[in-house]
């Protein structure tokens, strides 16, 4: 089993990303530079954070023309996994392979700070190991983490479980004091219809093992890995 | 021909916009009851060659649907002019 | 021309007459005005330390674990496991008083190239911040940008800001203070130098195209700021993270394959001080063509090259067979690489533009011929005043008042979280921050290894003020407190010394004291200094800052498992003291209580005990290898109370208060004491731990060991903060809830007043 993270200019989550996918869960882990058009050799990408071109015009909106990204639809046409983790977040959505966009969050300020989110939906690839309605602790980081989208594109999101997390309290209500960049209706992360691709803002590499003061996320690339084990891997 | 584009981008109608609040707010405490709205965008300045102005135009329309500006949060317009030679910025 | 009068003379360019002179003399001929230049930004006080350096010379510099020492664009400390950190500490005071975003943002490029030029890869950032009153407009406006400022440059560049410390008074209303940390790691062999070796090497330039941004930035520094700064805005750089982050990780694959001989940033005085300072170092010469360097704009002649402050540049000696790897790697990460040069053994910089030579100057002249000045020093008249602190003069609350001030104390915003200002830093990307912003040090885990680095920043502005020596030597001693309170030995340190116009006889004698404070400290605490910074003339119409010598610390934690944190752990543990606290009036003297709650600031602080804070630290470290201690939060600001209400505030949960009684400091029947100074009282060299009471026996013979006195003061119990006093009767009583509200929204609250 390989994954592979995708380096762009920029970007400054990827070795974090391949630490925890390689040293932490124990799998197979590459650097994929942003130029690579091949990614056949691979079971699952992570889109990794940081300000891949420097954020400039938009978050993820230069990423998504690098040559890497071109390969990346036949990689989910393919039902491989997809990850994207804040910045990759928003190069999946200005790539078109999740619905919506970002706006810059509401304080008008960058927000690192942990979160509590709610898994509302553990039937993906992502979330397995999860419980389901769980509450967990992640760290988020970003400036534009603000998710906007129509609002009946909202309503299909939801009546079709591709919420996947939402900002909440402690005690499990998507209230507005628990939301940090004022994203519709609380989303944190949301799943394509295919149930390939994820896009989330919070972080799951930052809290992957105690010493950094939760593991709660090491969960995401722990059910990757057994979903990959159970099914996408024979079907390869 | 050489023509200067003007992309002007700003946030769609019904979508919040905390920047342009802040300063409406501010004005407003700065004495400008008057101020109605405040919507804050950007603009980009592209310098290019074309035929004429309505394949400038063309151009720049494409760019700004494909890359500028992002179709589901933002709005746009195009100013096309041609641009005078030795002219700076 | 941009930027240049027609009128330029070398009075213009910041020269003084007879260092005209000297330049004359010396070259043995007029120089030109591109050479005029040259010298006008390297005999800068920012690039000559022309006032300072006889003072630096008295510091200790090295030690057992001192790889690289001052005089390299950082210092390198050895760290065992074959790892060295390199560190170091720079101001960008004055460019971020005029734009304070952009400012502060170049600081942190700045500082950040400074490391990678040491061939480590740069892992923390600190920002030491000093601004006015949070209620004064242009200090909320200067807080407000330098902070954005540093978390648009820093989180871009994936380096988390994990500490620092900010801190509000008057005297930098008009002077705010942005002085900036960066520390980083390398294995020994990855060590790179400043250094022009090798005739007929080449010299690159790497990163971003030359422009003519910031010509005479460090003349500028090196100026008093007056009404005219503001006009002087054309010399603030405007900053590219994006190009930085792409910079380091194209210079570390560049030094990773063996292709770079010598790396050096440029900043101030670009490519004149890069190629002057590694040509002196190695005891070289270089030829330059400027027209070979990118540019950014056109028609830039030999004078706006050389002079250019344009950022996220590097210059590379590189030998001849492997410019074309370093071509393409830099072409690989999308940069500019241009051969700018030759390494040769003339022992000259010579300039070129277009075959004709534009300059041609000793580089020994250029980048250490400045002359040096020994001003006059005379004690501050203020000094006779501020030393008068009779218990008289201090009106004692009594003990109802006591909880209002304690919360007036935990909510003012030198004391208060910081947490509105950290939660803007990234303080956890490269997932090593174990113990991030918000403690007195940060704790920085280095993968692979058992080890944590520490990393602290600390001064006390005021302190240092009503008591130069005595204050720098605190600076000293609070960074190496914060290091030890986490379990870790204090390695060396690196500093800024901020202070006013040296050539005032009383700021100078502040920086004479101050440098001998520090110097005393470094020695007892075995703390040697690896270089850093010297920023003078922090002064608008003679109102100069607190002298304010920043101090940076990096310390070593063996086994980071093991490492100890300020919050209580368990309910029942034992409360007690390490060291001594006063409890009498001069205590009160620079406290934050003075200032809060009497509106004064006054008094002749006591220099602190560095045999005492030795043994402090050995009971620290060694308490930790032994898994003794529960927690463990050094007296600074608001004194003892305030360090018992902090322990609370980061109290694990079940064990969120705490009794005591302060019977046990031996205050008893001593006639000078008071209340409020045992409370509030600062300048004590002293820890507030907490341990289970079946280590107590172990806990005794261990201080005992090391001659520190263990004084037993209570219990973590409750949810409050109660003080008994000697007969047992409950004085005061602050519920935690209280506590902790007043922690957290003390600066927000202050920045809307």
């Amino acid at each position: 089993m390989r994954f592979g993270v995708v380096v762009f200019p920029g970007s400054n989550c990827d070795t974090d990303a391949y630490h925890a996918i390689k040293d932490v869960a124990g799998v197979q882990c590459e650097h994929v530079w942003h130029t690579t058009t091949d990614l056949s050799g691979f079971d699952a990408i992570v889109l990794p954070g940081g300000f891949s071109y420097g954020d400039y015009l938009r978050c993820g909106a230069l990423a998504r023309f690098s040559p890497v990204m071109e390969s990346l639809y036949g990689f989910v046409e393919k039902g491989r996994l997809v990850i994207g983790i804040c910045n990759g977040f928003q190069v999946l959505l200005e790539a078109g392979l999740l619905p919506g966009a970002m706006l810059a969050n509401d304080v008008l300020e960058f927000r690192c700070q942990w979160v509590n989110l709610k898994v509302e939906n553990n039937k993906t690839p992502f979330t397995l190991l999860y419980d389901p309605g769980e509450v967990i602790r992640f760290p988020i980081a970003h400036g534009e983490g603000n998710y906007y989208a129509e609002p009946d594109v909202l309503d299909e999101l939801e009546r079709t479980g591709r919420v996947v997390l939402r900002y909440v309290d402690g005690s499990g209500r998507p209230t507005r004091e628990a939301n940090p960049n004022g994203a519709a209706r609380n989303i944190a992360g949301i799943i394509n219809e295919k149930g390939n691709v994820l896009g989330l803002m919070p972080h799951p590499e930052r809290c992957a093992e105690s010493i950094l003061g939760g593991e709660d996320g090491r969960r995401v690339f722990l059910s990757m890995i057994k979903s990959l084990e159970s099914g996408a891997l024979a079907s390869r | 021909m050489k023509f200067r584009g003007t992309v002007t981008i700003w946030l769609k109608e019904g979508i919040f916009d905390p920047q342009g609040a802040a300063v409406k707010g501010s004005l407003e405490t700065m004495g400008f009851r008057e101020v109605e709205k405040v919507r804050i965008g950007k603009s980009i300045v592209i310098s290019l060659e074309a035929q004429g102005v309505e394949e400038a135009g063309k151009m720049l329309e494409e760019m700004a649907g494909k890359l500028l500006a992002n179709p589901v949060t933002e709005a746009y317009r195009i100013d096309v002019e041609e641009e005078k030679a030795g002219a700076d910025r | 021309m941009t930027g240049i009068p027609e009128t330029a003379s070398w009075r213009e360019m910041g020269l003084k007459d007879k260092e005209y002179e000297l330049i004359k003399e010396r070259l043995g001929r007029e120089p030109n005005y591109t050479e005029l230049g040259m010298f006008a930004v390297l005999w800068s006080e920012h690039c000559a330390y022309k006032h300072s350096k006889h003072l630096l010379r008295t510091l200790p510099t090295k030690g057992a674990r001192v790889l690289v020492g001052p005089g390299e664009n950082a210092g390198v400390v050895d760290i065992g496991d074959n790892l060295a950190c390199a560190f170091k500490i720079e101001s960008h005071n004055h460019p971020s008083a005029v734009e304070p975003y952009q400012g502060a943002a170049t600081g942190i490029g700045g500082i950040v190239r400074d490391i990678l030029a040491m061939g480590a890869r740069p892992v923390v950032l600190l920002d030491s911040l000093r601004f006015g009153p949070p209620d004064d407009p242009r200090s909320r406006f200067l807080f407000g940008g330098v902070v954005s400022g540093i978390a648009g440059y820093g989180n871009c560049l994936g380096i988390p800001t994990v500490g620092g410390e900010v801190f509000f008074a008057r005297p930098y209303a008009l002077n705010p203070l942005v002085n900036v940390f960066c520390g980083g790691i390398m294995k020994h062999e990855d060590l790179h130098k400043g250094q022009a070796y090798g005739v007929g090497n080449v010299v690159m330039v790497v990163g971003h195209s030359t422009g003519r941004d910031g010509i005479h930035g460090c003349t500028f520094a090196s100026d008093v700021l007056d009404e005219d700064s503001e006009s002087k805005r054309p010399n603030v750089q405007v900053g590219d993270p994006f190009m930085e982050k792409l910079l380091i990780e194209a210079c570390l694959e560049m030094m990773a394959r063996g292709a770079v001989v010598g790396i050096q940033d440029m900043g101030a005085a670009g490519i004149t001080s890069s190629c002057a300072e590694t040509a002196a170092r190695a005891g070289t010469g270089l030829v330059i063509d400027v027209g070979k360097v990118p540019m950014r704009e056109e028609g830039m002649n030999a004078y706006e090259v050389m002079l250019s402050e344009s950022q996220e540049r590097m210059l590379l000696i590189v030998s001849p067979q492997k410019v074309h790897e370093v071509k393409s790697i830099g072409a690989k990460w999308g940069l500019n690489v241009a051969e700018i040069g030759r390494v040769t053994d003339s022992g000259k910089l010579q300039v070129f533009h277009d075959g004709v030579e534009e300059a041609s100057i000793p580089v020994s002249l250029l980048a250490m011929g400045s002359p040096e000045y020994t001003p006059e020093a005379r004690e501050p008249e203020y000094l006779r005043e501020t030393r008068e602190l009779d218990s008289g003069s201090v009106r004692a609350p009594e003990f109802p008042e006591m909880k209002d001030i304690l919360l007036k104390l935990l909510g003012s915003p030198n004391i208060a979280s910081k947490e509105p200002i950290f939660r803007q830093y990234d303080h956890m990307v490269r997932t090593d921050t174990v113990e991030g912003p918000g403690q007195g040090a940060a704790v920085v885990r280095v993968k692979g290894t058992k080890k944590g680095l520490v990393f602290t920043t600390d001064c006390n502005g005021r302190l240092v003020y009503l008591n130069p020596k005595g204050g720098a030597a605190w600076a000293v001693t609070e960074a190496a407190l914060n290091v030890a309170v986490t379990g870790a030995k204090p390695l060396a340190i690196t500093n800024c010394l901020n202070f006013g116009s040296p050539e005032n006889p009383e700021i100078y004698w502040q920086l004479k004291e101050a440098v001998q404070g520090m110097a005393e400290a470094c020695q007892a605490l075995d703390t040697p200094v690896t270089g850093g910074n010297v920023s003078l003339y922090n002064e608008t119409e003679g109102e100069a800052v607190y002298p304010t010598p920043i101090v940076g610390m990096l310390g070593l934690c063996e086994d980071i498992e093991k490492r100890i944190t300020p919050g209580f752990k368990r309910s029942g543990d034992v409360v007690a003291v390490l060291g001594k606290v006063w409890g009498d009036t001069r205590s009160l003297s620079g406290s934050e209580y003075l200032e809060v709650v009497h509106g004064m600031v006054a008094g002749d602080p006591r220099e602190p005990d560095l045999n005492l804070a030795r043994g402090i630290i050995e009971v620290l470290t060694e308490g930790a290898r032994d898994g003794l201690f529960g927690s463990a939060q050094d007296l600074s600001e608001g004194g003892l109370l305030v360090a018992l209400a902090e322990s609370c505030i980061h109290a694990e949960d079940g064990a969120t208060g705490c009794v005591v009684s302060p019977k046990a400091l031996g205050c008893g029947g001593r006639e000078d004491v008071r209340a409020d100074a045992m409370l509030f009282g600062e300048s004590n060299t002293a820890v507030v731990v907490s341990f289970p009471e079946d280590v107590d026996e172990q806990v005794a013979a261990l201080c005992r060991r090391h001659g520190v006195p263990l004084s037993v003061i209570g219990r973590v119990d409750e949810s409050v903060v109660a003080v008994e006093t000697c007969g047992g009767q409950r004085v005061l009583e602050v519920p935690i809830a209280e506590i902790a509200g007043a922690y957290a929204r003390g600066l927000e609250t202050a920045l809307k007043r």
